[in-house]
C-alpha cells in the first residue's frame, strides 16, 4: 500500500499534529429553557482535548445540564455540539451516571455489565471478555466481577461503571458527580482511581462536581460558571504534575488555585 | 439458635393441633361437626392415597394450571405492550380497573352462555380473572421501570428495541412475578368455586360441596385440606421460581 498523500483530503484526520491541538468539542449558541428559567441562552465554549475538565458553579446553574446536552440526554433548544466536526451520532463516548445503583443492570453480573456496550456494538463473546480482561488489567482492578453488582460496595459498584464507560475506548468521558453518594473514605479512593483511568487513557474528560477540592485536584481546567443563564466566569487552570497525592492538596500552587475559585464562587453566588 | 428458628413455624401449627384435640376431647364442640384431627388426616390420607381426592386434587391443579398459563401468555405481552407507552396504558386503565374490581363470580353465568356447561367455562373464568390481575401487575412494572437505566441503556445506543428487551423488561419481572403469584391464587379460587356450582362432577371445589351434603365432616375437612395445601404449594412455587429467576427483586 502506498502512503497516502500529504495532501489532506478531509480537513480533520486524527494523525494530523496541528489537529492535536485544536479544541475536542466546540459547543456553539447552546440555549435551554427551563419553563421557570432560562438555563443556557447561547452558550458557547470549547473543549480542550486530552483533558479533564471540572464543571462547577452555584446549584442550579445547570452543570448537569451542561453535559446532559453535550452527551445527548438533554435535548437543547437551541445551538449546536461538534466533537471534531462531527456530531454526537458519530462519536463514542462514555457516560456515568451518580446514581450508579440505578445505572447498572442488576440482572447481569459486574462483568457482563462492564462488557454491555460491546454486545450493543455487537462485538463477538470472546472478543467482549478479551477486551474487559485487558481494561481491567490495564486499570489494576482487583474486584470479584463475577458478583452481581447489589453485593459489591458503593464504591465499586461506581468503579463497575467508569469501567462500562471505558470499555469502548470512547474519545470522551463524561461523569455527572460520580463520587457524591459514596462516603469521604470511598470517595477520596476513587477520586485516586478516576486520575489513574485519566492517566491510563488520557481521555478527554468532563466531570460535574458539587466538591470544590475534588474539582480542583483532580482537572487540568475548572470550568466555572455562573448563576443561570450561565456563562463562563472563568476557565481556570491548573498544572500540577500527575499523579497527585495528599501531598498535592497542602501544596502552595493547589491551595491558590482553590482559593482562586472560591472567590469566585463566592461572588457568584453572593449576586443578588 | 438457627435450628431453633426453623423450627418456629411449626409452633402454632402445634398450638392449633393442641387446641383442636382439647375441644375434641373435652366435647366443646358436637365431634359430628369437628372429628378429632386423627381421624381428619386419616380420611385426608386414604382419599389422597387410594380414594377419589387424589383424583379430584389432580383436576384442580390442572384447571389452576391451565387457566394461570392462558392468563399469561396472553396478559404478559399485552401488559408489555400497555406498558411501554404510558399514554396508551392511561386510556384502557379504567377498563382494566373495573374488570379487576367485578367479581369473577360474578361473571359465570356469562361465561356459561358463552362455553356451556364444562371445563371450558370454569378455565375461561379463572383465566380473565387472572389476566387482568397480570396485566396490571406487568404494565406497571414496565412502566415503573428505572428512568436511570433506561436512560443508562440509551446512552450506550441502544435501540428503542434493545432497551424494551434488554432493560424494561427486566426491570418489570419483579413485578411480573408479583401479578403471577396474585393471578395463580385469584384463579385457585375461582376454579374452586365454580367447581362447586356450575355442573360440576369433579375437583375439590366438588369434593368438598359434595361431602357436605352427604354430611361427610372427615372428607369435608380433608377436601379443605388439600385445597389449603394446594394454594399454600402454588404460592411457594411461583416464590422459589422468582427468587431463582429475578435474584435482584427488592435489591
Amino acid at each position: 500500500m502506498s502512503p497516502a498523500p500529504r495532501v489532506a483530503v478531509t480537513p480533520i484526520s486524527a494523525f494530523d499534529e496541528s489537529h492535536r491541538t485544536a479544541p475536542h468539542v466546540t459547543i456553539r449558541g447552546l440555549s435551554k429553557r427551563y419553563t421557570d428559567a432560562t438555563i443556557y441562552d447561547n452558550f458557547d465554549f470549547d473543549i480542550p482535548r486530552g483533558k479533564l475538565i471540572s464543571v462547577f458553579g452555584p446549584n442550579g446553574c445547570g452543570k448537569s445540564t451542561l453535559i446532559n446536552m453535550i452527551a445527548g440526554l438533554v435535548p437543547p433548544d437551541a445551538g449546536e455540539v461538534l466533537f471534531d466536526g462531527r456530531p454526537l451520532s458519530r462519536v463514542k463516548f462514555g457516560y456515568v451516571f451518580q446514581n450508579y445503583r440505578e445505572a447498572l443492570f442488576p440482572w447481569l453480573a459486574a462483568f457482563d455489565n462492564i462488557a454491555y456496550p460491546l454486545k450493543l456494538m455487537g462485538v463477538p463473546k470472546a472478543e467482549r471478555e478479551a477486551r474487559v480482561e485487558r481494561l481491567i488489567a490495564r486499570l489494576g482492578v482487583k474486584i470479584d466481577l463475577a458478583l452481581y453488582p447489589y453485593y459489591l460496595s458503593g464504591g465499586q459498584q461506581q468503579l463497575v461503571s467508569i469501567m462500562r464507560a471505558l470499555i469502548v475506548e470512547p474519545e470522551i468521558l463524561f461523569l455527572d458527580e460520580p463520587f457524591s453518594a459514596l462516603d469521604y473514605e470511598m470517595t477520596l479512593f476513587m477520586r485516586d482511581q478516576l486520575q489513574r483511568v485519566f492517566v491510563e487513557t488520557a481521555t478527554t474528560t468532563v466531570l460535574v462536581s458539587h466538591d470544590l477540592e475534588e474539582a480542583v485536584y483532580l482537572s487540568d481546567y475548572v470550568l466555572l460558571l455562573s448563576r443561570h443563564p450561565a456563562r463562563v466566569v472563568e476557565f481556570v487552570p491548573y498544572d500540577a504534575p500527575r499523579p497527585r497525592t495528599d501531598k498535592t492538596m497542602s501544596e502552595p500552587g493547589f491551595i491558590a488555585t482553590k482559593a482562586h475559585c472560591l472567590k469566585l464562587f463566592q461572588r457568584e453566588v453572593n449576586r443578588a | 439458635m438457627t435450628k431453633s428458628k426453623a423450627l418456629l413455624p411449626l409452633v402454632g401449627v402445634a398450638i392449633l393441633l393442641a387446641v383442636w384435640e382439647m375441644v375434641n376431647w373435652l366435647r366443646l364442640v358436637d365431634p359430628v361437626l369437628l372429628p378429632s384431627p386423627a381421624a381428619t388426616f386419616h380420611t385426608l390420607w386414604e382419599g389422597m392415597v387410594a380414594g377419589k381426592l387424589g383424583a379430584d386434587f389432580l383436576k384442580t391443579v390442572l384447571r389452576t394450571i391451565y387457566s394461570t398459563a392462558i392468563a399469561a401468555v396472553i396478559a404478559i405481552p399485552l401488559g408489555i405492550l400497555l406498558g411501554s407507552s404510558e399514554k396508551v396504558y392511561r386510556s384502557v386503565e379504567f377498563l382494566i380497573d373495573f374488570f379487576r374490581s367485578t367479581p369473577a363470580s360474578a361473571m359465570f353465568p356469562l361465561f356459561l352462555v358463552l362455553f356451556g356447561v364444562g371445563d371450558r367455562t370454569k378455565i375461561s373464568v379463572a383465566a380473565f380473572g387472572a389476566a387482568l390481575v397480570i396485566l396490571f401487575n406487568v404494565a406497571y412494572g414496565v412502566m415503573n421501570a428505572r428512568k436511570t437505566r433506561l436512560l443508562a441503556a440509551k446512552v450506550m445506543g441502544a435501540s428503542r428495541s434493545r432497551v424494551l428487551f434488554d432493560v424494561m423488561l427486566k426491570e418489570s419481572l419483579p413485578q411480573t412475578f408479583v401479578g403471577l403469584r396474585n393471578g395463580v391464587s385469584l384463579a385457585l379460587v375461582i376454579i374452586v368455586v365454580a367447581e362447586m356450582f356450575i355442573g360440576s362432577t369433579d375437583g375439590l371445589g366438588q369434593r368438598v360441596f359434595e361431602a357436605q351434603q352427604l354430611f361427610d365432616m372427615p372428607g369435608m375437612y380433608a377436601a379443605i385440606f388439600a385445597a389449603g395445601a394446594l394454594g399454600y404449594t402454588l404460592n411457594l412455587l411461583f416464590l422459589v421460581i422468582e427468587r431463582r429467576f429475578v435474584h435482584w427483586a427488592g435489591r
